[in-house]
């Protein structure tokens, strides 16, 4: 890599260093933090403005009409009259809620989905914090988001809200389960629960390919497992049930106006960014290059455009798929996700310890297909297609 | 005793005294899970990422939830009638105060207190698998066997029935 181009990748970090530079030694870690961290707090809610306009751009493309189109140039100006308007509306608190938990429940969710990014590398040495135990804190963060969603429908003291909540909380923890087991793959084969060092075994190339774990085949397996399961975690179409609109109206955030609101769309788009910035980690080598001559692009580039197409993946799901019901949901979770997931942990450790060469790369596959038509088969067999009857509506 | 310790300790009691003595149920779980979290924190002070990250996971992110779904299950989650003090309250708080004395003694006596430990700033997470699946490989084992039967069990529960004919 010549000087300018690695000058470019680092610049970033160069022009951290240069900040520091003048202050005391004592000062430097604390002034380094505060400065990374609002550096987070403002290229993820920035992006957070840009999806939206895009995310109902695009769904109205697919859905035949404009989408926003009347503030400024196509209407993409539209996150700041929404900005705008959701800080001039009145905070309406209902009167039976429970004051302190409901003002407490949207900071929460907030705060849990941004913790999240402090290990997540978003270029070469551009990471707020190397853990150790990187991915574990990743999920561990991840999990008080179902304790916000229970605070928030229970304290609204709302029927439909606690529904919701109870949905929602049903979904994360079932969903929780293959997310977490689909990326065991990825540390049996790294070796290693830091963010960094997996990224790093990934950045390498034999000829012009890279190593990423995508393309293996227990790291396509666990790519599209991880991807499904964080599709139900951060409660989008297909999965979209805990707000389903038709029958509990919105689930549980019912009772929430003016910016909380805003917060908890905040709160769930960012936590849709980070499980696909923790996908990208594992399994789609991080900030690496997809080829090798093409290393002279910024990491943080190859990042951020790798995120943009997992996020027009999920817009373009939300634009297709039809919502499912409760039983599908649990079911699927349950007889398809779980064992999928366990079988793929089985696949890898056969893939550790087989011969390189062809041979491998059948014997995994067939384990892998196999399995999965099995089970798609035995949840076909489930549907029936007997005429419905209604117990009172007849 | 530093001052991110005094914080975590005062966060943790409090949440643990706020979970004995509120009224509403719900709220007693959510200061539990606040102890909790102190504790996890307490956890990472020490330089335990592994322990305190799964303390997280696992208390936070799960038995406060557990706990909140049996509360909402069992009976209304209003606050109860009767008074927070029980009547025979003295008695409670001697035999805690006992148990509490034993602990205290049996911590002091041991050698724990004289060893000095080599100040570790990150206790990797790769001697604990190593000592899981070498020294501690039966209990492993035992462990990984009940919970897969607990799995199964949970998802033999939500297997469709066979639809009986009326």
């Amino acid at each position: 890599m010549s000087e300018a181009v690695s000058h470019i990748d680092q610049i970033f970090v160069i022009f951290l260093h240069w900040l520091l530079g003048g202050l005391p030694a004592a000062a430097r870690p604390a002034v380094s933090a505060i400065i990374s961290v609002i550096a987070i707090l403002v290229v993820f809610a920035l992006l957070f403005a840009i999806t939206t306009v895009l995310e109902r751009k695009g769904l109205g493309r697919m859905q035949n009409r404009y989408g926003p189109n009347r503030v400024g140039p196509f209407g993409f100006f539209q996150p700041i009259a929404d900005g705008v308007k959701s800080l001039t509306k009145e905070d309406i608190v209902p009167h039976g809620a429970d004051q302190i938990v409901h003002f407490l429940a949207p900071v929460l969710l907030v705060i849990a989905a941004f913790l999240a990014y402090a290990v997540l590398p978003i270029g070469r040495n551009m990471v707020l914090v190397n853990l150790n135990a990187g991915v574990l804190y990743f999920f561990a963060v991840g999990s008080l988001v179902e304790l916000a969603v229970f605070m928030a429908g229970w304290s609204s003291r709302n029927k439909y809200s606690l529904l919701g909540a109870m949905r929602a909380i049903a979904q994360m923890i079932s969903y929780e389960v293959p997310l977490v087991l689909a990326s065991v793959v990825i540390l049996m084969a790294a070796g290693s629960l830091s963010t960094v060092s997996i990224v790093d075994m990934q950045a390498r190339y034999s000829g012009v390919w890279p190593h990423w774990f995508l393309f293996r085949p227990w790291g396509f397996a666990g790519f599209i497992l991880f991807m499904i399961a964080a599709t139900a975690e951060s409660n989008r179409s297909p999965f979209d049930l805990p707000e389903g609109e038709s029958e509990i109206i919105a689930g549980y955030y019912i009772e929430y106006s003016g910016f909380k609101f805003a917060l908890f769309f905040l709160g769930e788009y960012l936590g849709m960014f980070a499980t696909s910035a923790m996908a990208i980690t594992l399994f789609l080598g991080g900030w690496a290059a997809p080829f090798s001559f093409l290393t002279w692009i910024p990491s943080y580039l190859w990042f951020f455009a790798k995120l943009m197409v997992l996020i027009a993946v999920f817009i373009w799901i939300r634009g297709t798929l039809p919502r499912l019901r409760m039983d599908q949901l649990m079911n699927f979770a349950w007889q398809f996700m779980l064992p999928m997931t366990l079988i793929n942990i089985f696949v890898a450790g056969v893939w550790h310890f087989m011969p390189s060469g062809l041979g491998r790369w059948v014997l995994c596959s067939v384990l892998l297909i196999a399995p999965c038509i099995l089970l798609i088969g035995s949840l076909k067999q489930q549907k029936s297609t007997e005429v419905r009857k209604y117990r009172f509506a007849d | 005793m530093t001052v991110p310790f005094l914080i975590l300790a005062v966060l943790t009691v409090v949440g643990t005294v706020a979970a004995m003595t509120l009224r509403n149920l719900i709220h007693c779980v959510l200061a539990l899970t606040l102890s909790f979290a102190g504790l996890a924190a307490l956890y990472l002070q020490l330089g335990a990422q592994f322990v305190g990250f799964v303390q997280i996971l696992v208390y936070v992110g799960a038995v406060a939830i557990l706990a909140v779904f049996v509360i909402m299950m069992t009976r209304g989650a209003g606050p109860g009638l009767h008074p927070i003090f029980s009547s025979f309250w003295t008695v409670g708080s001697l035999v805690a105060a006992g148990v509490f004395a034993i602990l205290a003694w049996a911590i002091c006596a041991s050698n724990l207190s004289s060893r000095i430990l080599p100040p570790q700033t990150e206790a990797a997470v790769r001697p604990i698998g190593d000592a899981l699946m070498h020294q501690y490989v039966l209990p492993l084992e035992i462990m990984g066997l009940l919970l897969t039967a607990a799995l199964i069990g949970a998802v033999v529960l939500a297997m469709q029935e066979k639809r009986r004919t009326p």
